[in-house]
């Protein structure tokens, strides 16, 4: 607050009282300016810095998942890659975030030391009850995915959309917005990606996300209106 | 990569009036299949949502002449010239738009802040408007269907062909590799529940399909084709004033003889 003030004094002191009567003086009319650019942009700068910095922190809060899970260690246990616990049904469906039904063979009796694990055996397991999971990449409710389609068809891996979590230690904190309750990795987490850039692929989900890499990969532009996918191949 | 590209298609329904008893299967059964709310009090039929809704139409003649047709009216998935239909056109959020890959009207009711032009602009009144958020009657929020969104007040919705079902296909024959559906994998409720057979949904440019043949049967009309809307809904009626109530018939016009621009 202080560099505004000064620098605005140093402009006052510049313009002579005579010369600021007279509308027509090309000096004054430089200073008034210079005046009127110096508030621009230091309030332009601090509404950039209440829009992008300020209103993110309030407008996003965090949860904790109510386990830690461990994808890297669990990936030398098991036999069949992340189709053993992520894997597609019959009906073309994903099967998403695993159910109990895939720890509890291994998980029948604590295997290890940690304490998750002592919280999971306890909590879940004995209790016969799913573990909430919150997802990191959960839609809303109007938006229609298909793993099958980009999967399968598509040949494209998990990194692609969903960043290294598959080679994870520990899970990261969940953030979600207040206002709508999505989870914060549909629109990313930094600050480039609000300026609608981002440096991979994984780190945003919005719908243009989705619709760029169909326009660039299929090339379809089924819509009317918009010359891209028609909206019914990503809603419901 | 640019993937080749979908075989495109038409999807369109033909409706066989000489069978339809009228009974509302259909009625029921989209109404479950796409989470259509409803209210306590539905005596006010122009604030019910009725994705497809059966009509009855009479001759008009006093009893013994007197005869009933039912009708029921999904949306005709009208396109226009070029997809160009009449709400799709209205509309100025994009919430409505249609696709040249399914020839399909979609509606996306998140994006709708609900103007109603479609409404205005839909001659065939397929279009419905939430007035009230809807209210399941206890319990039966758990046996709505998760793979239609459920609209809120405020915004327009209307019959999309159950183009979930659609994309569930899709998704399965995905696994097996495929991009193409068969006939008989991508059905609407209306169809499949209909206890007299009389309607039939698929792809009206696709010759292995059944309604490509019956759209040509000499008994096919489309309601109000004068306007140019070229609805993908057919309807079949052996009977010369069913057929003529389709269209506003100047009273020396042919039946059937309809200028159609498209
Ligand atoms: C032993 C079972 C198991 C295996 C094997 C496994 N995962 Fe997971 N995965 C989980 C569990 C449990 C979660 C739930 C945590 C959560 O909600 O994020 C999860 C979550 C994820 C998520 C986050 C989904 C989201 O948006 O919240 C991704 C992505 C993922 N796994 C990818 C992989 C990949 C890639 C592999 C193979 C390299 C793999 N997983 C192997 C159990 C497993
Ligand atoms: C192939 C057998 C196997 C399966 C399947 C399996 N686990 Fe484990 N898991 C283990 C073993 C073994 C350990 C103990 C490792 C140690 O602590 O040395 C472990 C450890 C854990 C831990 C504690 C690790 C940490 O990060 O602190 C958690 C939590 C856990 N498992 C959750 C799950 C969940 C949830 C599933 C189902 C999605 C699952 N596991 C499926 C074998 C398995
Ligand atoms: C084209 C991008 C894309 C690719 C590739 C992809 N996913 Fe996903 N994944 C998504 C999106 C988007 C969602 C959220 C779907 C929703 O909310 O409807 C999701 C959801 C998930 C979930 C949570 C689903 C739930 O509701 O329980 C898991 C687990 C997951 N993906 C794992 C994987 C794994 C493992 C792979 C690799 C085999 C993979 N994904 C490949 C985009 C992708
Ligand atoms: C990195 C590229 C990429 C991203 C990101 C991506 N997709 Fe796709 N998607 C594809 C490709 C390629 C196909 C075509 C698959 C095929 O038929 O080979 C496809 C197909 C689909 C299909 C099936 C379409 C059909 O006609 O059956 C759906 C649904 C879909 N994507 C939804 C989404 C949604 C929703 C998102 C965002 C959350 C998304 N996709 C993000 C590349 C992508
Ligand atoms: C390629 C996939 C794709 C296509 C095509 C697509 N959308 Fe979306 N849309 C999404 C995804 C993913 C989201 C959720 C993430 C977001 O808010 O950006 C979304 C979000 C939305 C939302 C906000 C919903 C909410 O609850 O926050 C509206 C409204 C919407 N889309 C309308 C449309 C309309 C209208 C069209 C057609 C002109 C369309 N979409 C086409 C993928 C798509």
């Amino acid at each position: 607050m202080s560099i505004v003030d000064e620098k605005a004094k140093e402009v006052d002191a510049a313009d002579s009282p005579a010369e600021s009567h007279c509308a027509t003086s090309v000096d004054d009319g430089n200073g008034i300016a210079g005046l009127t650019i110096l508030f621009f942009i230091v309030g332009f700068t601090a509404s950039l810095f209440v829009g992008w910095i300020v209103f993110p922190k309030l407008l996003y809060s965090e949860k904790q998942q109510p386990i830690d899970f461990n994808h890297a260690m669990h990936m030398e246990l098991v036999d069949n890659g992340c189709e053993s616990c992520h894997f597609f049904r019959t009906d073309g469906t994903y099967s998403g975030v695993p159910k109990l039904a895939q720890c509890i063979d291994c998980h029948q009796e604590v295997q290890g030391d940690s304490e998750h694990e002592a919280v999971f055996v306890e909590e879940y397991v004995s209790k016969g009850r799913e573990v909430p999971w919150l997802i990191y990449s959960r839609q809303p409710d109007c938006v229609f995915f298909s793993h099958a389609a980009h999967v399968q068809l598509a040949k494209m891996d998990c990194v692609t959309c969903h960043g290294h979590i598959g080679e994870s230690t520990s899970l990261k904190p969940y953030e979600y917005n207040r206002i709508t309750g999505y989870s914060r990795d549909i629109w990313g987490k930094e600050l480039k990606n609000y300026l609608g850039l981002k440096t991979n692929t994984y780190d945003r989900m919005k719908m243009n996300d989705c619709a760029y890499c169909h326009l660039e990969e299929t090339g379809r532009k089924s819509s009317v209106s918009t010359e891209k996918d028609g909206c019914f191949v990503c809603h419901k | 990569m640019t993937q080749e590209h979908r075989k495109e298609k038409k999807y369109g329904m033909v409706i066989d009036l000489d069978k339809c008893t009228g009974c509302g299967a259909c009625m029921v059964a989209c109404m479950a299949e796409n989470n259509v709310p409803f209210k306590k009090d539905e005596t006010d039929k122009l604030k019910s949502i009725t994705w497809i809704r059966v009509y009855k139409l009479t001759n008009g003649k006093p009893y013994p002449n007197e005869e009933i047709c039912y009708l029921p009216r999904p949306c005709m998935h009208c396109e226009g010239h070029n997809g160009h239909s009449p709400c799709v056109t209205v509309c100025p959020a994009i919430a409505t738009d249609y696709d040249r890959e399914t020839g399909i009207v979609s509606q996306i009711p998140t994006r709708c802040f609900g103007c109603r032009y479609c409404m205005g602009a839909c001659p065939y009144h397929a279009r419905y408007f939430n007035w009230w958020d809807p209210v399941w009657p206890e319990g039966m929020e758990k046996s709505l269907s998760p793979n239609v969104s459920v609209r809120m007040r405020g915004v327009v919705e209307k019959c999309t062909f159950c183009f979930h079902r659609y994309q569930l296909a899709s998704e399965k024959a995905a696994l097996d590799g495929r991009r193409e559906l068969k006939e008989e994998e991508y059905q609407t409720s209306c169809t499949q529940a209909c206890p007299a057979g009389a309607i039939t949904f698929g792809d009206l440019l696709n010759k292995e399909h059944a309604v490509y043949h019956l759209k040509k049967d000499h008994r096919a009309f489309r309601l109000l084709e004068r306007l140019g809307t070229n609805p993908k809904v057919y309807y079949l009626s052996s009977r010369e004033w069913v057929r003529r109530s389709g269209d506003n018939y100047h009273p020396d016009e042919k039946t059937g003889e309809i200028i159609s621009h498209h």
